[in-house]
């Protein structure tokens, strides 16, 4: 057993009669590297480690109180201290049948390997090197970029047990490995942006040269953009910014926004609610994905739930509460923010079911649009509630079944609702990005630009 | 009452001696001790209290260009001189041997809170929120859901450094918000509104939480009979208060030193130039009591200040912390900021506003012929290489014939930082500020924004109406 394991058995053990108690204990290694103008800009190297407990006072018939505290660091007397306090905030909680801690639900984890031992035994200085090559190969690739503003290597190791009266027993562990650039281009008077960047769960994942040629194209090929002229138009998606678009739907997919009233799919299972070539599926237990995992935030197992299958609107993903608000169980969907944060559902790795277009012919298909390759202001013009959308942009546009002039200082708009109804052709480039959604490229009909 | 410190000086002055033991040209303890409480009423229920405690130091060496950084946990001796240890690693070329560090005196400080909140009874918290939901419900009856939250903080902090730098601080937050959801025929809206201050639990003695949930449902509400905002360019009032963040997005972050020594900044090499209209007065200033971006030391231990980054137009200065104004041989200008001890100190904004005009804020809009008249901004996102950035709206109306009519659905809007602070062309004699997250390379910190009513000539709005 290892010692997290051991930590939150010993806690659990000190439960107190008529409570249920659970805790989750996270140890995590971190190595962060930016490297500039040929040198290690900053190196950062740091362990860190703490405790989330959750205390349920067992109310009968009126309901179940839950407290919640957390503490960085696993001494005892902090954990102590931790059990004390979740224990006291428990009784100021509104009595609610449906609150419970989950119990084994009897579905096994997948056997999922999210370790790369070769990670420990990197040393340091590899890592540098792994930086500053990165930094060299975008400065050096085009005369036009004038600047790298950052050139970043990062590494995790990340240790999660989890013990609660109720009979969960679940451990974790995994690595994660990534790479990222930004370019800055520049020609005349003209300035642009580009990033680009790798991830992995090891070393050897990594594909530098990739995450480099990505932010080089990506900052020159927008020189000499211009405002475009408003219209409606069909925007074509890169794979990056659909991730982006669909963690902003999964908020809305969450059976907690659900059963508060607080998503637009609310009360929709069964309808059409995107075109028929629309499934979307979460599914951590596909090893490829950037958020696969065996077990979910409060131990039991992660499975594949369909969400939207030929358009049709099939379910939402619950924790065990939310669950057992909307008077069904759990789908294995718990996730939380670290050690210091509650379970809620959310995806790890929603997923639409790829078309048969690649990228070009994908483009070639539309013929005439937009092509977006970032968006801004996601968090402030994108609303999972009303579902109304609004961003900035930036991208080509598309003439001809190809890439044209570069455009910015643009807004796409329209709502999510109508988005999903309005899906022209999905990519067959899958492409796992950091995150909890796959990236793929999408062509959206009918939206509206904003611009001169 | 002052409290003994985080860590004693003579643990300090040791292990910064071994800090420095490979080499280095500056060495750093930051030591932090921070303690969360807050509840959650959500669908009528009081769901989730929380606490939470985190304690621990990182430590950073400088080396010429290079940092190395290093945090932990363990505040004892042995467990800070394992963090020296390792931020040294990246001393490589030794030149070290034995390094003295002498600390100034220690100047204790208090919590700037006359009531703690800690001192606060957990009940007597959640009775807020229950007043907030309430208050929210009744406002109409289209209200579907409300969700209030509660939070407090307690920040202690003591920065030693090589240079014999030692400062301490204690910071007290404190914040309420509401989220409102209005259900109509044509879908939901939301409405939100927060209170948020680097005061203790009196801060209840002047917010009237009523008001706020009745501002946060009322937002939600009027935006059920919202129409689509238009799309295109056109002349946008801003009230005073959120448009702050217009300021935020178009020129404070490209105004941060660190952006600026990487040629990262559309504002590099341009101070002493006419960077905005002559209306445009620019603050960002640390000290201003109570407001969420206030301190009395920033995270480098530099006091707080008050710097005027434009004045009448014209760029006088940019924001510094230690690393970048060493380069330049000047001071910091009080704006090294950072998450926590698990983080590296950058270059960040504190409470950042533009000064009041003249003018009358009715008259404003009454000799605005047609545009969009912005009550509520929520956040924004700037690109500074570019200095495109976008700003989204809460709460907007259109203005037709000089008067305020129909509300519309939310939407980004969309300029260039220089290009629109060239383009105001009114400033009202209204001020207010507005609390903020702010990020930045993975780093969240507590900021102010603030403004009167402003008029833009035109900016380009993000809706769906032709």
């Amino acid at each position: 057993m290892s010692d997290l394991a051991a930590l939150a058995e010993a806690v659990v053990g000190g439960a107190h009669s008529g409570e249920q108690l659970e805790v989750y204990v996270a140890r995590g290694h971190d190595t962060e590297i930016r490297a500039y103008d040929g040198q290690i800009e900053s190196l950062s190297s740091a362990t860190s480690s703490g405790v989330g407990v959750r205390v349920l006072l067992d109310g009968g018939e009126e309901g179940n109180r839950l407290g919640f505290a957390w503490a960085g660091s696993l001494e005892d007397d902090v954990v102590a201290v931790a059990v004390a306090e979740a224990r006291d905030n428990a009784a100021y909680a509104t009595p609610d049948p449906s609150v419970a801690l989950a119990a084994p639900d009897g579905v096994s984890a997948a056997e999922l390997d999210l370790w790369d031992p070769t990670l420990e035994k990197t040393p340091t200085d590899s890592k540098v090197d792994i930086a500053l090559a990165l930094e060299r190969q975008v400065r050096g690739a085009d005369p036009r970029i004038r600047q790298v503003s950052s050139a970043d290597y990062g590494d995790q190791r990340i240790e999660v047990a989890l013990a609660s009266t109720t009979g969960i027993r679940s451990f974790t562990r995994r690595t994660s490995v990534f790479l990222s650039v930004s370019a800055i281009a520049g020609e005349g008077s003209d300035t642009q942006t580009g990033s680009g960047f790798s991830v992995g769960r090891g070393p050897s994942d990594l594909d530098p040269e990739r995450a480099a040629l990505d932010a080089v194209e990506r900052s020159t090929r927008m020189l000499g953009a211009e405002k475009a002229a408003s219209g409606r138009c069909t925007v074509v998606f890169d794979p990056r910014v659909v991730s982006t678009l669909l963690s902003v739907i999964s908020g809305a997919l969450s059976g907690e926004a659900v059963v508060k009233g607080r998503s637009f799919f609310a009360g929709r299972v069964g309808e059409q609610v995107a075109t028929p070539t629309v499934t979307m599926v979460d599914d951590p237990t596909d090893p490829d994905a950037f958020g696969a995992a065996r077990y979910d935030a409060e131990g039991l197992a992660c499975r594949k739930n369909a969400l939207v299958q030929g358009g049709v609107l099939a379910g939402f993903l619950y924790d065990t509460v939310s669950g057992r608000r909307a008077g069904r169980v759990s789908t294995g969907s718990a996730v939380r923010g670290g050690f210091a944060g509650t379970p809620g559902p959310g995806c790890r790795a929603l997923v639409l079911e790829p078309g048969s277009l690649d990228q070009a012919g994908l483009l070639a298909a539309v013929g005439e649009g937009l092509f977006v390759q970032s968006v801004t202001g996601v968090h402030s013009g994108v609303n999972p509630v009303s579902g109304d959308f609004s961003v900035g942009a930036e991208g080509l546009m598309i003439r001809g079944g190809t890439l044209a002039e570069p455009v910015r200082e643009v807004t796409v708009a329209s709502t999510l609702q109508r988005m999903l109804q309005s899906i022209l052709h999905i990519g067959s480039d899958i492409e796992w990005l950091p995150g909890i959604a796959a990236g793929q490229t999408l062509a959206v009909g009918d939206m509206q630009l904003s611009g001169s | 009452m002052s409290q003994d410190p985080l860590i004693d000086t003579p643990v300090l002055e040791r292990v910064l001696g071994a800090a420095l033991a490979k080499g280095g040209d500056m060495a750093e303890v930051f030591a932090e001790d921070r303690q969360t409480s807050g509840a959650v009423l959500d669908d009528r229920r009081i769901e989730e209290l929380s606490s939470g405690r985190e304690r621990g130091a990182g430590i950073r060496v400088v080396v010429g260009e290079t940092t190395g950084f290093a945090h932990t946990a363990d505040l004892s001796e042995s467990g800070l001189l394992a963090a020296a240890e390792a931020a040294s690693a990246v001393a490589r070329e030794g030149g070290g041997g034995v390094r003295t560090v002498a600390l100034d005196a220690r100047r204790p400080v208090d919590a700037r809170a006359r009531i703690l909140p800690s001192s606060v009874a957990k009940a007597t918290k959640l009775e807020l929120l229950s007043r907030a939901d309430d208050t929210a419900r009744s406002t109409g009856d289209a209200i579907s859901q409300v969700q209030a939250g509660y939070g407090d903080s307690r920040r202690r902090i003591l920065i030693a450094n090589s240079e014999g730098l030692l400062a301490e601080d204690d910071q007290v937050r404190t914040r309420l918000s509401v989220v409102c959801v209005a259900s109509g025929d044509a879908g939901m809206q939301t409405g939100h509104e927060s209170v948020a201050r680097t005061e203790g639990y009196e801060i209840f003695e002047r917010v009237d939480v009523d008001e706020v949930a009745r501002v946060a449902a009322n937002r939600a509400l009027s935006k059920l009979l919202a129409r689509p905002a238009p799309s295109g360019e056109v002349p946008v009032v801003l009230a005073g208060g959120s448009g702050g963040i217009l300021f935020h997005e178009a020129c404070g972050h490209g105004l941060e030193a660190d952006h600026i020594v990487k040629d990262a900044s559309v504002y590099v090499g341009q101070v002493g130039e006419q960077v905005a209209s002559p209306l445009v007065t620019l603050v960002d200033d640390g000290t201003v009591t109570g407001e969420w971006g206030n301190f009395t030391v920033d995270d480098e231990g530099r006091p707080a200040a008050r710097n005027v980054l434009i004045d009448k137009g014209v760029l006088t200065d940019y924001m510094w912390d230690w690393l970048r104004s060493r380069k330049e041989g000047r001071a910091s200008s009080g704006n090294g900021r950072r998450q926590s001890y698990q983080h590296l100190p950058m270059v960040r904004m504190t409470n950042t506003f533009l000064l009041a005009g003249e003018e009358d804020p009715d008259e404003i809009v009454a000799q605005t012929p047609n545009g969009v008249y912005v009550a509520k901004l929520g956040g924004g996102q700037v690109n500074t290489a570019t200095g495109d950035f976008v700003f989204g709206t809460m709460e907007a109306y259109l203005i037709e014939n000089g008067r305020i009519t129909e509300p519309l659905r939310d939407a980004n809007l969309i300029g260039n930082g220089p290009e629109v602070l060239r383009r105001i062309d009114a400033l009202a004699h209204d001020f207010d500020m507005t609390p903020g997250t702010c990020g930045k390379d993975g780093q969240s910190v507590p900021v102010g924004c603030g403004q009167p009513t402003l008029r833009i000539t035109g900016v380009t709005i993000g809706g769906t109406a032709a």
